[in-house]
């Protein structure tokens, strides 16, 4: 055996000194390029055509941007506010001399003294003296802006006086203020809920809210407006999927989120239903009480109270002070375990300036006078029950929302099928009772931001202040506008 | 790193280049659309941490900015600091968990208790076991006006900063170094003060409406002609606050297939707006035109990813001064940049306004530009007017879009009415409109005030990141155990100064941060930079190594020796 080996290895050689010149040649070529085909780079799927510096520069000088902005038209129709002033003792005529009535009840649209109906004022609380008079207070003491976010030297004690105020207000561990009201629930829902977990929400959020999933970077998954049976199926879908996948489930939190009063609607929650559907499924709710909180329930801590629910059955509550307290800014409230944590995680808290004492005070001085005098959201009820009938009908118009809400919506019974015309109506109606001093607003909407953008409508909001002759003259105005312009 | 950029002038025709940098292959020519004739160009990368004077022309004047790197051995102790602190933070959960030590932190109602918990528990481990040690240096009450002086609530804590309790004793006239209070509006006497409180008596505080709806006072419209006339632009309008004039106005500007170009440490707000609305973000190094540059060239070229089809529009989106690291934009080249590339820009103010500048309108009156080159601008009054709330200025196009589409403007309650008046009054009183001199006045001293503090610092050894020019004068701490330390060493010697750590800033790079005010007099200055110094010495802050006037003072070797006796 060795010797064959040996054999075929001297024959080999032999075979080499034998072999002819151009033979050995053509092999050595082909071995080389063995070696180079092994150790070339893989041949290039595509031809790479790498743009050249002057095609560079002419795609560059090529590119046109859009412009910033489309052009608006200067004649469109919201492009020019509404003016608004208050009363100074020169204009009032029938006002007496001293008074120095702010932009609330009696206001100033345009030159034109009218009576509103339009500004979230429930409860008065705008022209208060005694809120006025805090606030100045506090302006002395603390100057206006506070120059710094919480953390860094931007706490006041007012800002402790007045969440601990709310906490005990609406009898919960603890609260939270942010220093503007959209900002509240915007920076609320992203602090918990973040990619990945699920959020239910009703179609008629508000915009605030939808604005806080949108930063949440979760997964939205809409229920019908106040419809418990569509909710209920996607909590029984996503049940279904967490069996599937139990791991995952374990980490995925869920949430809730509604209003308590729907801003788009003037509809109520069905809370209680809510919460048997929250220990059911294990589901957090958020509970936006914009429009309910100083409104609904005995003592105005909104609509838990007005249900009877147990306010710790709520995971968060959330609302803004801009419009029963009639000062600037939002809070949260719920257990320290939930709050707590938006100090360290909500950005509208964390990364913006603190609100000013003075609205803080303000915020204060409104809460004693809620707290002093319960009375107040017995005549708020009664009014708007009253506001409810007397709308009732209105000849083209309904009436949509609750008796109990303060914020009304009349919609057209007809649309004429383009939502520019509709406006256009009731616009019309709008300015036809601002000329008979009955201040009115549309209800404003992004057209095409909004996620379900509401019928247009006109806003009807109820206050304490209205008196019964009022109420029926605004009534009987809206009346004559429509007969007018519906016809 | 120096880049030689070509020139093209602006009627096209010619178009010379220069050599091309041996480095920056991979980008290519980079050629500039300059307002200047010159066309020397001079960058210096920013990872060398100290960028000094770009000798453009394109800067009327010095621009010095400093970013002085981390000593390696102050690196390697930081995160050996880090290392410990999570080692013991470990253990105590450990001990939590056992029940051996108590826990104080708010449980979940029991009939919760098996839902998905709220909150990731790394989140929560860094709270309990780091942030809790220091907690005391934040959130600190305080029952006076925010001025060059503060009175505090005193704090005590009987369980290590888990809960805080107020003895009912105050600690007065602790100097204010930590507010945004750039120009002294914060008072509550004078005139601002005086027409706030005659608006209160007017309007009341609140406002109940939204500007598109029964909100807009003839206040809110007086300031917005008189913020327009200020900024040197068209138009403007005014929101309530400053996170959501962010927010909510660049998702109406802003929409998928537009690119927005956004500086890696730009505000929480100008993040979350660029997200909110919808179009690609890219993020560019910190001030670095040539990381600008390559990310608007690929942009161009490449377009969109996937479809590649060209981007609709690019936004630059940068702010005045950073409020973390002291910066300030370089301006002048981003105007170059944009105008070459067809982008827009959108200047976030929110320090630089009234704080920069001979006439105090901010970054483009630093450097002498013309408003109209920013396409957007944006800033904020909480700081130098001393107020709260936002504005944008800009084109009349832009502003009566806003006008319309800003989320703001449809669904946000309107600026309170004294504010809006405490903003006129502040805004003419810098104009000089007031008929004083009162503004001026306070615009030299907050130069002169920041010069001077900036200096020192320097010459004591701090090193102090950011512009020469900026009021805000971060002082590097790096360890976590010296930014507790700082804190309440300062506010001993009755200085409050703000702290900040992870997350703020990158993990080893925590700082202490002072904001210079015009309310600031010469002596307060001197006892903070007693006091600044003194506990400099005491926790070894004198990091610096670069050559100073004065002693030579501590460098890192003789920190070593020092930590090792």
């Amino acid at each position: 055996m060795a010797s064959g080996q040996q054999w075929v290895l001297v024959e080999m050689v032999q075979a080499f000194y034998e072999a002819p010149a151009y033979h050995l040649i053509l092999e050595g070529i082909l071995i080389l390029w063995i070696i180079r085909l092994l150790f070339s780079k893989t041949y290039k799927l595509q031809e790479r055509s790498d743009l050249t510096e002057k095609e560079k520069e002419e795609l560059i000088e090529e590119w046109q941007p859009e412009p910033l902005v489309p052009l608006v038209s200067k004649d469109h129709p919201s492009l020019n506010y509404d003016v608004v002033t208050g009363f100074v003792s020169a204009v009032s005529g029938h006002i007496s001399e001293e008074m120095n009535l702010p932009p609330s009840h009696k206001i100033i649209v345009n030159g034109k003294e009218c009576v509103n109906f339009a500004s979230f004022n429930f409860l008065g609380l705008l022209e208060s003296e005694r809120v006025k008079l805090k606030a100045l207070s506090s302006l002395k003491k603390y100057g206006v802006g506070t120059c710094g976010p919480r953390g860094f030297y931007g706490t006041f004690d007012v800002h402790l006086e007045l969440e601990e105020r709310l906490a005990k207000f609406m009898r919960t561990e603890e609260a939270i203020i942010y220093s503007y009201g959209f900002a509240t629930i915007a920076s609320a829902i992203p602090a918990y809920s973040k990619r990945g977990d699920i959020i239910f929400v009703d179609e008629a959020a508000c915009f605030s809210i939808q604005k806080g999933l949108q930063a949440s970077r979760s997964f939205i998954k809409y229920f019908k407006h106040n419809d418990m049976e569509d909710l209920e199926r996607l909590l029984k879908e996503q049940e279904i999927e967490d069996q599937k996948n139990p791991r995952k489930a374990k980490v995925i939190r869920r949430f809730i989120v509604i209003e308590g009063l729907y801003i788009n609607t003037a509809d109520l929650c069905p809370l209680p239903e809510l919460v048997k559907l929250k220990y059911k499924y294990k589901v957090r709710i958020f509970l936006e009480e914009s429009m309910s909180f100083g409104v609904l329930g005995e003592h105005g801590r909104g609509v838990t109270e007005h249900f009877g629910v147990n306010i710790d059955d709520i995971d968060l509550i959330s609302a803004n002070m801009e419009n029963a307290l009639a000062s600037i800014g939002g809070f949260c409230c719920g257990r320290s375990f939930v709050i707590d944590h938006q100090r360290l995680s909500g950005q509208g808290y964390c990364f913006s300036a603190s609100l000013p004492p003075m609205l803080a005070a303000a915020a204060i001085e409104a809460l004693n006078i809620m707290e002093e005098d319960p009375g107040l959201f017995r005549v708020l009820r009664d009014k708007c029950k009253h506001v409810h009938k007397a709308l009732q009908g209105t000849p083209g118009l309904k009436v949509v929302g609750e008796p109990l809400a303060p914020a009304l919506h009349l919609q057209l019974e007809n649309s004429s099928g383009s939502r520019t015309d509709d406006l256009k109506l009731l616009r019309a109606i709008v300015d036809y009772s601002l000329d008979r001093q009955i201040a009115l607003t549309l209800a404003r909407y992004l057209d095409k931001e909004e996620r379900f953008l509401p019928p247009p409508s006109i806003r009807v909001v109820v206050t304490v202040e209205q008196t019964q002759e009022e109420i029926e003259r605004a009534a009987q105005c809206i009346r004559q506008a429509a007969e007018k312009i519906l016809k | 790193m120096t880049q030689n950029s070509a020139s093209k002038l602006l009627n096209g025709d010619t178009l010379h280049r220069t050599k091309q940098d041996k480095k920056a292959g991979g980008n290519g020519f980079v050629k500039n659309h300059c307002l200047f004739q010159q066309q020397q160009k001079r960058y210096r990368r920013p990872a060398e941490k100290s960028h000094h004077a770009s000798r453009t022309l394109l800067y009327k004047k010095t621009f010095v900015e400093s970013f002085e790197e981390t000593p390696l051995l102050v690196a390697v102790l930081t995160y050996m600091g880090y290392g410990i602190l999570t080692i013991f933070g470990y253990l105590r959960d450990f001990l939590r968990d056992w029940k051996l030590e108590k826990c104080h932190l708010a449980r979940e109602r029991e009939e919760q208790k098996d839902f998905v918990p709220l909150y990731q528990d790394f989140e929560n481990f860094y709270t309990r076991n780091l942030y809790m040690r220091i907690r005391d240096n934040w959130n600190r009450p305080i029952r006076s006006v925010p001025g060059a002086k503060m009175d505090l609530v005193e704090r005590v804590t009987p369980d290590y900063n888990w809960t805080f309790e107020h003895t009912g004793k105050v600690l007065k006239d602790v100097i204010n170094m930590g507010s945004y209070n750039y120009l002294g509006f914060a008072e509550n006497t004078g005139t601002c003060a005086d027409t706030a409180s005659e608006c209160t008596e007017k309007y009341g505080v609140g406002v109940c409406s939204t500007r598109q709806e029964l909100g807009n006072i003839d206040k809110h419209e007086e300031l917005e002609k008189l913020a327009a006339r200020f900024l040197g632009v068209e138009s403007s309008m005014v929101f309530g606050m400053g996170f959501a004039t962010n927010s909510m106005n660049i998702p109406a500007l802003m929409e998928k297939g537009c690119l927005i170009l956004s500086d890696e440490l730009n505000h929480a707000s100008l993040v979350l707006g660029a997200r909110l609305s919808g179009a690609t973000i890219r993020v560019f190094k910190h001030n670095n035109m040539q990381s600008l540059e390559k990310l608007l060239r690929d942009a161009m070229v490449h377009g969109q990813p996937r479809t590649h089809r060209p981007w609709k529009k690019i936004l630059i989106l940068v702010e005045g001064i950073y409020s973390m690291e002291g910066s300030i934009v370089r301006l002048p080249e981003i105007i170059a940049l944009k105008k070459k590339y067809k982008a827009y820009l959108y200047l976030d103010e929110a320090h630089s306004i009234g704080a920069l500048g001979p006439r105090g309108r901010g970054v483009v009156d630093y450097f002498g530009l013309d408003p109209c080159d920013v396409d957007i601008m944006m800033g904020t009054f909480t700081k130098s007017f001393g107020a709260a709330g936002g504005y944008i200025g800009g084109k009349k196009e832009l502003v009566d879009y806003l006008r319309l589409h800003s989320h703001s403007a449809v669904y946000a309650t309107s600026m309170s009415p004294p504010i809006t008046q405490q903003i006129i009054t502040s805004m003419k009183c810098i104009m000089g409109e007031d008929g004083t001199t009162l503004g001026q006045e306070r615009l030299c001293q907050l130069s002169e005030n920041t010069t001077y503090f900036r200096r020192r610092l320097h010459e004591m050894g701090f090193i102090i990141y950011g512009n020469n020019d900026s009021p805000v004068v971060p002082l590097m701490l790096y360890m976590p155990a010296k930014i507790g330390a700082f804190g309440r060493e300062m506010l001993k010697r009755n200085i409050g100064t703000v702290v900040v750590g992870f997350p703020a800033t990158p993990i080893i790079e925590s700082r202490a941060r002072f904001c210079v005010s015009a309310a600031h007099t010469r002596e307060m200055l001197d006892t903070a930079l007693n006091a600044i110094s003194e506990v400099g010495d005491l926790l070894q802050l004198k990091y610096s190594r670069k050559n100073r006037r004065g002693s030579e003072g501590t460098d890192c070797f003789s920190y070593l020796e020092s930590h090792l006796d």
